[in-house]
């Protein structure tokens, strides 16, 4: 590793840097530090309790279709004459929901916080290897989200069409209000969106590959790095495709190409497209859609695997395994993506190909989770909010992903496409779990970032509200789409077939509504422990990463003087011939200890 | 006015919301110095793990009591459908069983081994034959799945041309349905939406100058006769939808530009359906519940009796009136489907 060497040598001087001033400090700023907390306060404050909010007004609607509610006109203004939610609104909210939780909080904002504040201190580097580029990606971010939150104030409203925008409807103006110049800011603000995440994701594996600290090899990498480092690689083979099906789809709508639509006949008119596919929308954009759910989860699964061994005083279990399950996992991500295509018209010979690779992610998915209930096994479990909100991933994560081998089937996908079964599915693999993931990352990593500590016993009340209420929301939500309930109606009124399930709707919306208000108590624990949280000490869990070494207050250049040497694996915790339980990666091997094979 | 007012309200009870919090956030203080969980922690939130363990079994149970009804896995109304719902049924019960076991070991470890000061954690790595066992058991009962499920979809996907199917063309629009047939020849006329002709009241765009055509029959209600494999092709005019008709378990995109198609036998006629006592005791149920909302019901103009019908939903967001794209159907003899069918006009006949 000469580069890592060089590496060291030179950037020393970054030490004594130039002084700083506001602007450089707090807004401009290349510091991977700075630029992890201005991701967690846009990406996961800010823009969660956006898409939160959206979720609950999605929520009232449907328990309590047509009714006004002075929410509604409080919030919608003219979407909501007289308090009762319009159709077209109701769309928008499911649609920018979408948007804004999948990519905004927990692609950006959980990459966007974790990689970056752990990347650099876990692996003992200064820095990112581009702290102008990382600069760069957080601004473009920024100016991604302004964008999509101003699409909510343009005449017609804000794109309609689902989170997936499939054309023709995400391509024809005349199709829904929507499509007008909503799509449009959508659009752009997604490229540019991608843009920031390409950036961060170059950032984030160069700097794994280059900057690791002397004795920091590859497999003596905490899980964390792993997975952020796996997740940057799939990010950047899969988001460009999203990129050019964005383009395509620019084209279509604005310069008249016919790449996604033929043959449309709409108000009265036939239009001029012809030749073209929607279904190479559907390949494009699930090309990326798939591999994104494990960006959001990856990340999630390295931060839980980090806090569990920590909070366990145990050695992860089957470390390499784990390594293993990463990679397989990235692999198949990407050969999968069909699974969301079963019944759009494609050859049913390829149906069969996407079950088959479907069912095999199932493997290294349930070997992840056996491996964390291993590591459970005769430890020391230190109860902290992170360590709850881990084992709650690991609950949410086994309970969504068996139903994958229902939707991930594709005879019986046939029934189930579309249904309720399928958001509670995703939202308890993909959205629960991986926003446990943020919580647990927040609340263990809130000295690392702050300073000072986090109520414990807020971060209790949050935790077992919140979990208890996810169950709630999402298990019985399963039935209503076993029943054959289609998701994106804005009313099932127009159904009495349905009538049986409204009571199981209004129950879902309670602890929803119940689960939304506990938000609120992370808010304020958040908020009030950056200002009046108890200090920190410099490594409160005693856990052995290199990020726990550095000075609690934050320097430029992570470490003052020399930078860590490390001689072993991240997780000696409770290693026989140790005083302590645990035993950092830059403490020299005992004479005669042994690196154990793991 | 009245939002401004609503804003004040809002930010009001969110402030006493801070505060309550705040208070017992103080409260806290003196209690425990730490922010770093205790022994004290450690159990309570260890017996807190036990009950969040029976709280999923409870609300697991409590779902199928109340909810089991639900779920469309039996009394399917199609050749093929009994094969999906017995895969279905498999699925659960392996997730279920599944499910149960591992929910059982994450929350009793977490509460069995909840930390105690002085207490070491047992330092074990790794056991490859372990990491061997779960590796490989998933694999075989993954294997069974997949095997069955692929045995299954090629089934119902493969269409066998010897059984003559009745070929039908649903076509979508938003935000309605229609039906085509193909007429005494059984072969659907050419069609495309450049030939649409609203003047003509040619809606589907049916080529006029095909021979086939003449006899072919459109209709805004979907009869199927019993028993006799029936073939759809889709075809969209203006976006994509899904014509998603639950009680046969079938379900095919309409894409515009393109045609689809789904095959599948109808099994129980609408009548017979309505005769099932499962289904007679949904009925009965929906009616109930549709008399508690009497006044609302009757206010929105809809019929307070709800009487069972096979329906042909869209399932795919089409726009601002996706929730209301349906178009019903009816399953009857034979002898009663050609006795409508006598009834329609044929396009030929139905052009101004």
């Amino acid at each position: 590793m000469s580069t890592t060497a060089e590496t060291n040598v030179h950037d020393d001087h970054d030490v004594h840097h130039h002084k700083e001033t506001f602007v450089t400090k707090y807004i401009f700023s290349q510091d991977h530090k700075m630029i992890a907390k201005q991701y967690l306060i846009t990406g996961v404050i800010i823009m969660g309790i956006i898409g939160i909010m959206m979720s609950m007004m999605i929520r009232l609607q449907i328990a309590w279709p047509e009714q006004p509610n002075v929410l509604f006109e409080a919030l919608l203004g003219k979407w909501a004459p007289g308090g009762v939610m319009d159709a077209d609104i109701y769309l928008a909210l499911v649609t920018i929901h979408g948007t804004i939780m999948v990519f905004f909080v927990l692609t950006a904002g959980l990459s966007g916080t974790f990689s970056n504040l752990l990347i650099p201190l876990q692996i003992g580097a200064r820095d990112m290897a581009s702290g102008f580029l990382n600069m760069v990606s957080y601004w473009l971010f920024f100016l991604s989200c302004v964008i999509m939150i101003l699409s909510f104030f343009v005449e017609a409203g804000p794109a309609a069409a689902g989170w997936t925008i499939y054309p023709p409807l995400s391509a024809l103006p005349m199709a829904q209000g929507g499509s007008g110049a909503g799509m449009t800011l959508w659009l752009v603000s997604m490229a540019i969106f991608i843009a920031s995440s390409l950036l961060g994701s170059l950032n984030y594996i160069v700097t794994v590959l280059n900057l690791r600290a002397k004795g920091m090899s590859m497999t003596r990498l905490p899980l964390t790095i792993w997975a952020f480092f796996v997740t940057a690689i799939i990010g950047v083979i899969s988001f460009p495709v999203l990129l050019s099906a964005a383009l395509l789809l620019i084209m279509d709508r604005s310069f008249g190409t016919s790449f996604f639509l033929s043959d449309i006949f709409i108000q009265g008119e036939v239009l001029h497209y012809q030749g073209g596919s929607p279904v190479l929308f559907e390949h494009l954009f699930w090309f990326l859609g798939h591999p994104e759910v494990y960006i959001v989860l990856l990340p999630a699964l390295g931060i839980t695997s980090e806090i569990i061994s920590t909070n366990s005083r145990k050695p992860i279990f089957g470390y390499r395994a784990m390594v293993a399950s990463i990679l397989a996992i990235a692999f198949l991500s990407t050969i999968v993506w069909g699974h969301h295509m079963f019944i759009s018209g494609m050859n049913p010979f390829l149906g069969s190909v996407f079950t088959f690779t479907t069912l095999l992610i199932a493997i290294p998915s349930a070997v992840k989770a056996f491996n964390y209930i291993t590591t459970l096994w005769k430890g020391n479990l230190q109860m902290n909010p992170a360590m709850l909100f881990s084992i709650g991933l690991v609950s949410t994560f086994i309970t969504g992903g068996l139903t994958g081998i229902i939707l991930g089937d594709s005879a019986l996908d046939i029934n189930l496409h579309d249904t309720y079964f399928v958001v509670a599915h995703f939202h308890l693999v993909m959205g629960i779990s991986a926003l446990y993931g943020v919580f647990a990352g927040v609340y263990h990593w809130f000295p690392r970032m702050f300073g000072r500590m986090m109520n414990k016993n807020l971060g209790y009340i949050h935790f077992w509200v919140t979990a208890i209420c996810a169950y709630g929301v999402f298990f019985p939500m399963h039935f209503i789409g076993m029943a054959g309930l289609p998701r994106r109606y804005y009313t099932n009124s127009n159904f009495p077939l349905f009538d049986d399930t409204t009571n199981a709707q209004a129950v879902i919306t309670v602890f929803a509504l119940v689960a939304g208000a506990a938000q609120l108590v992370f808010l304020y624990n958040f908020v009030s422990s950056i200002f009046y949280g108890k200090k920190s000490e410099k490594n409160p869990w005693k856990s052995n990463t290199l990020e726990w070494t550095a000075p609690v207050k934050h320097i430029h250049g992570n470490w003052p003087g020399e930078l860590p040497t490390v001689y072993r694996w991240p997780y000696d915790y409770s290693k026989p011939g140790h005083d302590e339980d645990y035993v950092p990666q830059n403490v020299p091997m005992k004479d005669g200890e042994e690196e154990l094979q793991h | 006015m009245t939002t401004l007012l609503i804003f004040v309200i809002v930010l009001f009870v969110a402030v006493a919301m801070w505060q309550m919090v705040k208070i017992f956030d103080l409260a806290q203080v003196g209690a425990s110095n730490s922010q770093i969980a205790t022994d004290k922690d450690n159990r309570f939130n260890g017996y807190m793990m036990i009950g969040f363990l029976i709280f999923i079994y409870a609300i697991t149970i409590a779902s199928f009591v109340y909810l089991g009804d639900l779920p469309l896995t039996s009394n399917s109304a199609s050749e093929h459908g009994p094969g999906i719902d017995n895969l279905m049924i498999i699925s659960m019960v392996v997730i279920f069983f599944v499910q149960t076991v591992t929910q059982f070991l994450l929350h009793y470890f977490a509460y069995k081994y909840k930390g105690e000061k002085g207490r070491k954690a047992l330092f074990y790595a790794d056991n490859n034959t372990l990491e061997f066992i779960w590796t490989v058991i998933p694999v075989i009962v993954l294997a069974g799945l997949i095997i069955s499920g692929l045995f299954t979809w090629n089934d119902i996907m493969n269409l066998d041309e010897s059984e003559d199917p009745m070929v039908v063309e649903l076509y979508a629009q938003q935000f309605n349905w229609k039906a085509r047939y193909g007429g005494d020849d059984n072969v659907l006329g050419k069609a495309n939406v450049r030939l649409i002709d609203i003047d003509k009241a040619n809606i589907l765009g049916v080529d006029e100058d095909d021979p086939n055509a003449q006899d072919d029959v459109i209709v805004t209600e979907l009869h199927l006769p019993k028993g006799r494999p029936v073939l759809f092709k889709m075809r969209s005019q203006d976006v994509l939808h899904s014509a998603y008709m639950p009680h046969f378990r079938a379900q095919m995109n309409c894409v515009p530009g393109m045609v689809t198609q789904f095959a599948f036998t109808p099994t129980v006629t609408t009548s017979e359906m309505r005769q099932n006592p499962d289904m007679q005791e949904k009925v009965a149920n929906i009616n109930a519940l549709r008399l508690e909302r009497k006044v609302e019901i009757e206010a929105s103009g809809q019929d307070l009796t709800y009487e069972f019908d096979y329906l042909l939903l869209c399932n795919k967001i089409c726009g601002k009136s996706h929730y209301n794209m349906q178009m019903k159907i009816v399953v009857e003899t034979q002898e009663e489907f050609d006795a409508w069918m006598k009834e329609q006009k044929t396009f030929g006949n139905s052009l101004n």
